[in-house]
């Protein structure tokens, strides 16, 4: 598979992606090794997960990062409830201690989290992980030793190794730096805010009944839109509510009703401050310019 | 795109070529390791490498980490690859007719824009001897494309005693801790209730030990420098005290301005501190030249203050405030940044002089938007605002 047959595998799954994308995700497929998505939210970093899993027809594992995530969230833990219920069940039925030590350090009462869930299926999965950026750089180094040899030691168990490598796609937002171990490991791609050739082929992928009239305004309106000081830029996923919201309002020219318009505004603009920058006058010169 | 470099008739082949490459872009910055060699060339075996597009895609996804490294790529790969390097360090610096009417302590004739294309020209520091404050003021928006040597300013010892400083007013700054107690996995005590809570899944054994701590409300400086030909005097002391507020925080964030903005967070990072220098100067290239404080800051507070400058965050900036932009620019630049709930201190090496006003437009704009502004020139001053901004 080349990048451009790549390309038009994820066209084929509704996904535009641009050519610098396509060919860093090409490589990533190609050379084994993670890649790492930067991007502004809402750009379709973690699309490029769901999609790309569909196109290899394979599982999507994900693993969330947040702010104190460890490894009995990320790695493995022990069914605890199932031990203790075990334990007593035997000691009812007067097993010996051995046996039942045995049985419950086995893999029946381990429980699969993300990380051993995508080492240990036959078919490479598509492992997500996503908005890395938000765990602590404990786990960080903890996942790096993990993307290194693909193995997962577990004391009770002994050492699990990859059955097949998983994709890994790694996401951030950058509200933090990420260490210089972790990028160098990775291929790393920017993903940003699409141009609108790019953008409006997105729109037609997913909204497939938008007149090109009205769809060549969205985007045209939308991509004015974040040239605007905005605090939160709409990104791809807003812009997709804003053209619903439009087919919704059964609106077939953006100059046609500005009250309607601004009711839309709801699906683009997410903050108190950015509501009251952006006023009717506001949305009406964009949207004539737009037009 | 232009024509493709040509390589002498003695070059070992491709693998060498893309050593050289790696080395290339070694040297301006990016860190890059041994085995990335192996990858790009692997990597470029994938996709149709001929196309210099196709390449400059594919060893953009291995070298670059980040995204300031993979905007600059672009120019990086064609400076090497295609020719454009040999052009480049030919060019004259462009003066840009700009207002001249205003202040900067370096001389007229001074020495913004003598040593055009030489880079690392061994600049002797003669400069700041006949900038230093006297004569008449003038601003200049010109950018100082000579390269200098920032190692001859900053030495090692000030590092180490400016990180001192930075680490006593760090301390200062930084909030007591927490009185509120949240779950945490390697918390001082243990959380009963939750334990006993969570004992009754297992039969009311407490399998689990839940435990929970004061959490610290660190506050992150961000240092925000001008090293317009104004501040070339202060530069040394600012220098320092960022190169060991780097050092001293490893949650601190650190900016360069002259005519633009550059992050030095990554560079100043480096262990050995007077590399840290060294890779410094090699960003800073327009060092002593113009200032454009309020096209900087607005940048920074549309940019990075987005990611870096949150409710926690004390931004410091030092600057002397002779601008060549519009006045109000610095003003709305520095209410936008406020708007973050961050504070503001302003260090201003002139308020040090006898019957100093902030008259000059830039800096009167900022003043309402300030929490603190203060005189800094030496690395004692530095030290004294430690009660200034306990009090913060």
């Amino acid at each position: 598979m080349t990048w451009t047959d790549l390309k038009t595998a994820l066209a084929a799954q509704d996904y535009v992606a641009s050519d610098d994308l396509a060919v860093a995700l090409h490589l990533a497929l190609s050379l084994g090794r993670p890649l790492l998505l930067e991007g502004a939210a809402g750009v379709g970093k973690t699309e490029v997960a769901r999609v790309l899993s569909a196109v290899r027809d394979t599982s999507l594992i994900r693993l969330q990062c947040y702010e104190g995530l460890d490894a009995s969230q990320a790695i493995y833990e022990w069914n605890y409830q199932r031990q203790l219920l075990a334990i007593r069940a035997a000691s009812e039925a007067g097993e010996a201690g051995k046996t039942v030590e045995d049985r419950i350090f086995s893999r029946d009462y381990l429980m699969e989290r993300p990380l051993l869930q995508a080492i240990t299926q036959d078919v490479p999965p598509v492992l997500l992980i996503d908005e890395i950026d938000r765990a602590d750089e404990e786990f960080e180094a903890f996942l790096l030793e993990i993307l290194a040899d693909f193995q997962i030691s577990i004391p009770e168990l002994g050492t699990i190794t990859a059955a097949s490598k998983p994709i890994v796609i790694l996401t951030s937002n950058g509200t933090r730096d990420l260490s210089d171990a972790l990028r160098r490991r990775c291929l790393f791609a920017y993903v940003d805010y699409p141009d609108p050739a790019t953008e409006l082929a997105i729109l037609r992928a997913r909204c497939a009944d938008v007149e090109t009239h009205l769809a060549e305004q969205i985007i045209g309106f939308v991509q004015a839109l974040r040239k605007e000081d905005l605090e939160k830029t709409p990104g791809i996923a807003e812009m997709l509510d804003f053209a619903a919201a439009l087919m919704g309002l059964g609106i077939a020219d953006l100059t046609q009703d500005p009250a309607a318009l601004q009711a839309t505004m709801a699906t683009l603009l997410k903050t108190q401050s950015d509501r009251a920058q952006i006023t009717p006058e506001v949305t009406a010169r964009i949207a004539g310019k737009a037009a | 795109m232009s024509r493709v470099t040509k390589f002498a008739a003695r070059d070992p082949g491709p693998a060498a070529r893309m050593a050289g490459f790696m080395a290339h872009l070694r040297d301006n910055g990016l860190r890059i390791g041994a085995a990335e060699t192996d990858v790009a060339l692997a990597a470029l075996g994938r996709v149709d490498a001929a196309r210099p597009d196709m390449a400059r895609a594919a060893l953009r996804a291995v070298c670059t980490g980040c995204k300031d490294d993979a905007q600059r790529f672009g120019a990086l790969f064609d400076a090497f690859w295609m020719d454009i390097g040999r052009v480049r360090t030919k060019t004259i610096p462009t003066q840009t007719s700009g207002s001249d009417s205003m202040h900067s302590s370096r001389d007229a004739k001074g020495e913004t824009n003598d040593s055009g294309g030489q880079a690392n020209a061994a600049d002797t520091g003669q400069g700041e001897a006949d900038s230093d404050g006297e004569g008449k003021l003038i601003a200049t928006d010109i950018r100082n494309l000579s390269r200098r040597d920032l190692r001859e300013l900053v030495r090692a010892e000030d590092i180490a005693e400016a990180e001192e400083v930075a680490r006593r007013l760090g301390r200062a700054m930084r909030d007591r801790r927490s009185r509120r107690r949240i779950a945490a996995r390697k918390g001082a005590g243990l959380d009963f209730r939750k334990t006993i809570r969570r004992s009754l899944s297992s039969g009311g054994e407490p399998l689990h030990l839940f435990r929970k701590k004061r959490p610290d409300r660190d506050r992150k400086i961000v240092a925000i420098c001008d090293v317009s030909g104004s501040m070339s005097v202060y530069a040394q002391v600012f220098l320092a005290f960022i190169a060991g507020l780097m050092r001293s925080d490893p949650k601190s964030d650190a900016y360069l301005f002259h005519t633009r903005l550059v992050r030095i967070t990554e560079a100043l990072r480096d262990k050995d501190a007077m590399r840290a220098i060294g890779r410094l100067s090699l960003m800073a290239d327009g060092f002593g030249g113009g200032s454009k404080i309020g096209a900087c800051l607005t940048l920074f507070s549309q940019t990075y203050a987005r990611r870096f400058v949150d409710g926690r965050t004390v931004v410091l900036i030092m600057s002397d405030g002779y601008d060549t932009d519009p006045e109000d620019q610095v003003g709305t630049a520095l209410a936008a940044l406020r708007k973050r709930g961050c504070r503001i201190i302003w260090l201003n090496p002139l308020k040090g002089w006898r019957d100093y006003e902030p008259v000059s437009a830039g800096m009167a704009a900022a003043l309402p938007h300030l929490d603190l502004f203060c005189a800094a020139n030496t690395l004692a001053d530095l030290a004294a605002l430690e009660t200034e901004v306990t009090r913060l």
